[in-house]
């Protein structure tokens, strides 16, 4: 095994043994230290169990470098460790759940509890006359997915909500090491999170292409972008009618609202999907996009733009939309820093962190994209960064039908995923960073399959974002984060 | 003041005056049609990742399709999914089409329980549950109240609490961990009251069928009144197969 840690590019492939596996005390001291630099954060980190003990791997971004680094270290099973993320909270639901999934204790862990186990949940809880405690869910009010949240409240205003999630939990790691073909696991990275098909499906072919050392085409490529931003658009839109419809500004809810419809409906003309699901095949594009096609987007474009825009400009304008908007659920720079917060969360609160830019993948490379940034890390933020958003993924959407590829290749699938690797592949979602890790055992046969969607970071900015907010306003606030439940519950 | 006009006037009138007649545009995979076209048979059954087609004859199990297009890939003189979106039905087994069949699915009206009608014949709400649900069948039911599909015109809604509500409408192929809070949320709802089973990972467990992760006692132990198809369902198919059940 090499010793110096592994230089790996976004969608490559190492072999297991030139991983550096390190001692556990320089494993977290290296970790540690990389993690103190601007520009760098966490992506991944996970448990592999081999040979009767646990291979611990880190994955560390390096946006300045564009690459991630990659090193791990060897434990026995159900080690007592010293804890990581004592000193660096980004890492603390990382060790929480290998501890839930492996039984590793992490020594002196701030927050020590359980991630997806719904049993024995200790709910932090403070004494007080003057405090009340407010439970919601795990059913809600609207039409979304199951989680609980537990409200320490004085009054009306919100000193602290801790978030108890775990309900959506399917197996969605363990079903991908147990179904053999590879239709079933696209599926199962397809159903990461439903509302993500495309930017999950994209992260699962990447891996499986590394894996098997494939190369898609350009216009496979081509393909997958264009998807990504619809994808972005659509989510985008239907969140900015949640937010207004939350605010209980009715017109701009309907407006946004019905203007997610052509997109997703263009969706369905080009892959019978409204949400893309069947769009993504690892090696090939299932669905070739025909020169109809093109004028069909261009014209739903341009009708789509002028009501967006004159929508955008009525609720930017509007004082009763938004004094309730600004200021509200604020998340500051120094929090998400913290938690390692990522996407939305990440650039409301004035941390540049977007894939797309920092470590690209596609096409995004010769897209180039600047990053949507925002400064005041409110609800406000998160809505404009959306309208902002959706202005640029009009520009690139366009930008990208200018150079449509004539025709898109055959049904190529790619088989037979090289032995002993890892493949790490990274995808920027409308909510945020996606990644995927995969390693392989000796016969090339998946050994361990890791997802990880924004969520899994950004429902700490949820709960740290409501603190000092009326509860009244926690609706909008959950709204504007709009975060996958079984995206992190998988 | 203006500016709000402007945009009422920009918008029009976006509704679906003919919900029932609407159909999805461009392509839509809904009802397939199997031709009787000689195939190899263990192939065929082999691309499907959701065990959804059995042979002899050869038939598609909507319950159990995800509606991902890879055996009309694979088999396209074989298999075609038409833009046919009324797939809802009450009777489980009028889910499997066979080969050499084309005829649309329909509820079985004899079996609808009288009070069904009666009761929701013009007011009917729900208390949607995700047990499981990826989102996107969320997303569905959430445009079915956009001012397109309009499903409040009908009566039809999702209510904020079983207690105000006639039912529940259940996503997701309910995860171990929302078996409790499912069989509590159905009986916090009073009588009479109905189950709805909305995409195919809540009909059959989808491709967490088999997962240890999933609890799929209370489907099994209560009758359902009303399956709805799709991965996820398109809102058309949804609010049609409502429509058939209460009218």
């Amino acid at each position: 095994m090499k010793n110096t840690i592994l230089h790996i590019n976004n969608g490559g492939r190492a072999a297991l043994s030139d991983i550096p596996a390190y001692s556990y005390d320089e494993f977290r001291n290296e970790a540690l230290s990389l993690l103190e630099e601007a520009g760098r954060h966490c992506v991944n980190y996970f448990a592999y169990p081999c040979e009767g003990s646990l291979r611990l791997f880190m994955c560390i971004a390096d946006d300045a470098a564009h690459d991630v680094l990659v090193f791990s270290t060897i434990v026995a099973e159900g080690a007592r460790l010293a804890s990581a993320a004592a000193e660096n909270h980004v890492l603390e639901r990382f060790e929480r759940e290998m501890t839930e999934d492996h039984g590793l204790v992490f020594e002196g862990h701030p927050w020590a509890k359980p991630v997806r186990a719904k049993d024995g949940y200790p709910f932090f809880s403070m004494e007080g006359e003057e405090l009340h405690e407010v439970g919601v869910g795990p059913v809600h009010a609207g039409v979304i997915e199951p989680g609980h949240f537990r409200f320490i409240c004085n009054g009306e205003d919100v000193l602290h909500l801790e978030i108890q999630l775990g309900w959506q939990h399917r197996g969605s790691e363990a079903l991908m090491l147990g179904k053999k073909r590879l239709i079933e696991r696209v599926l199962i990275a397809e159903g990461v999170a439903g509302d993500t098909a495309v930017s999950h499906s994209i992260a699962f072919a990447t891996v499986w292409e590394s894996l098997c050392g494939f190369k898609p085409s350009e216009e496979v490529l081509w393909a997958r972008t264009l998807a990504a931003e619809l994808e972005r658009m659509a989510n985008h839109t239907g969140d900015l009618g949640a937010i207004c419809g939350d605010v209980a500004y009715q017109l701009g809810a309907a407006v946004f609202g019905r203007l997610r419809t052509p997109i997703v409906n263009f969706s369905q003309r080009w892959c019978g999907n409204r949400l893309g699901k069947g769009n993504i095949r690892p090696g090939h594009a299932p669905y070739a996009f025909t020169p109809a096609l093109r004028l069909q987007l261009l014209s739903d474009l341009s009708a789509y733009e002028k009501d967006f825009l004159e929508m955008c400009d009525k609720i930017q304008h509007f004082p009763s939309v938004l004094s309730r908007l600004e200021r509200t659920g604020v998340v500051s720079r120094a929090q998400a820093e913290a938690i390692g917060a990522v996407g939305m969360a990440a650039k409301c609160a004035g941390v540049c962190r977007d894939i797309r830019a920092s470590h690209p993948y596609a096409l995004y490379e010769n897209l180039e994209v600047t990053p949507v940034v925002k400064e005041t890390g409110d609800v406000l933020a998160r809505t404009e960064l959306r309208i902002d958003e959706i202005r640029q993924s009009l520009a690139l959407v366009r930008t990208l039908l200018e150079n449509m590829p004539s025709s898109f290749g055959g049904r190529l699938v790619p088989s037979s995923p090289a032995p002993d690797s890892f493949s790490i592949a990274l995808a920027e979602g409308w909510r945020g960073e996606i990644c995927h890790c995969a390693i392989t055992d000796g016969k090339g046969e998946l050994a361990l399959y890791k997802f990880k969607d924004p969520s899994f970071h950004n429902w700490m900015a949820l709960a740290l974002a409501v603190r000092g907010n009326e509860i009244s306003d926690f609706p909008i606030c959950n709204k504007s984060f709009n975060l996958s439940y079984c995206g992190h519950d998988l | 003041m203006f500016k709000s006009l402007k945009i009422f006037l920009h918008n029009g009138k976006q509704y679906i005056p003919d919900i029932r007649a609407a159909k999805a545009p461009g392509v839509f995979r809904g009802r397939p049609v199997i031709s009787t076209e000689k195939v190899d048979g263990e192939a065929l059954k082999d691309v499907c990742p959701a065990g959804a087609i059995s042979l002899s004859p050869v038939s598609i199990d909507l319950g159990r399709c995800l509606f991902c297009g890879e055996c009309e890939h694979c088999f396209p003189a074989k298999i075609h999914f038409t833009d046919d979106c009324h797939l809802a039905t009450n009777v489980r087994e009028r889910l499997i089409v066979r080969e050499g069949e084309d005829k649309p699915i329909e509820l079985d009206k004899s079996l609808i329980r009288p009070e069904i009608r009666k009761a929701f014949r013009n007011s009917l709400k729900l208390r949607q549950v995700s047990a499981g649900g990826d989102g996107s069948c969320e997303a569905e039911l959430n445009a079915t109240g956009n001012v397109q599909f309009d499903m409040g015109r009908f009566g039809i809604e999702f209510a904020a609490s079983p207690r105000h509500a006639d039912g529940v409408l259940v996503t997701g192929p309910v995860s171990a961990n929302m078996a409790e809070a499912l069989q509590l949320t159905y009986d916090a709802v009073s009588e009479p009251k109905v189950i709805i089973l909305d995409g195919t990972d809540a009909i059959s467990g989808g491709m967490y069928a088999d997962s240890p992760d999933v609890d799929r006692s209370f489907i099994e132990n209560h009758e359902i009144d009303l399956y709805i198809p799709g991965n996820p369902a398109h809102p058309l198919t949804i609010i049609n197969g409502l429509l058939d059940l209460t009218r």
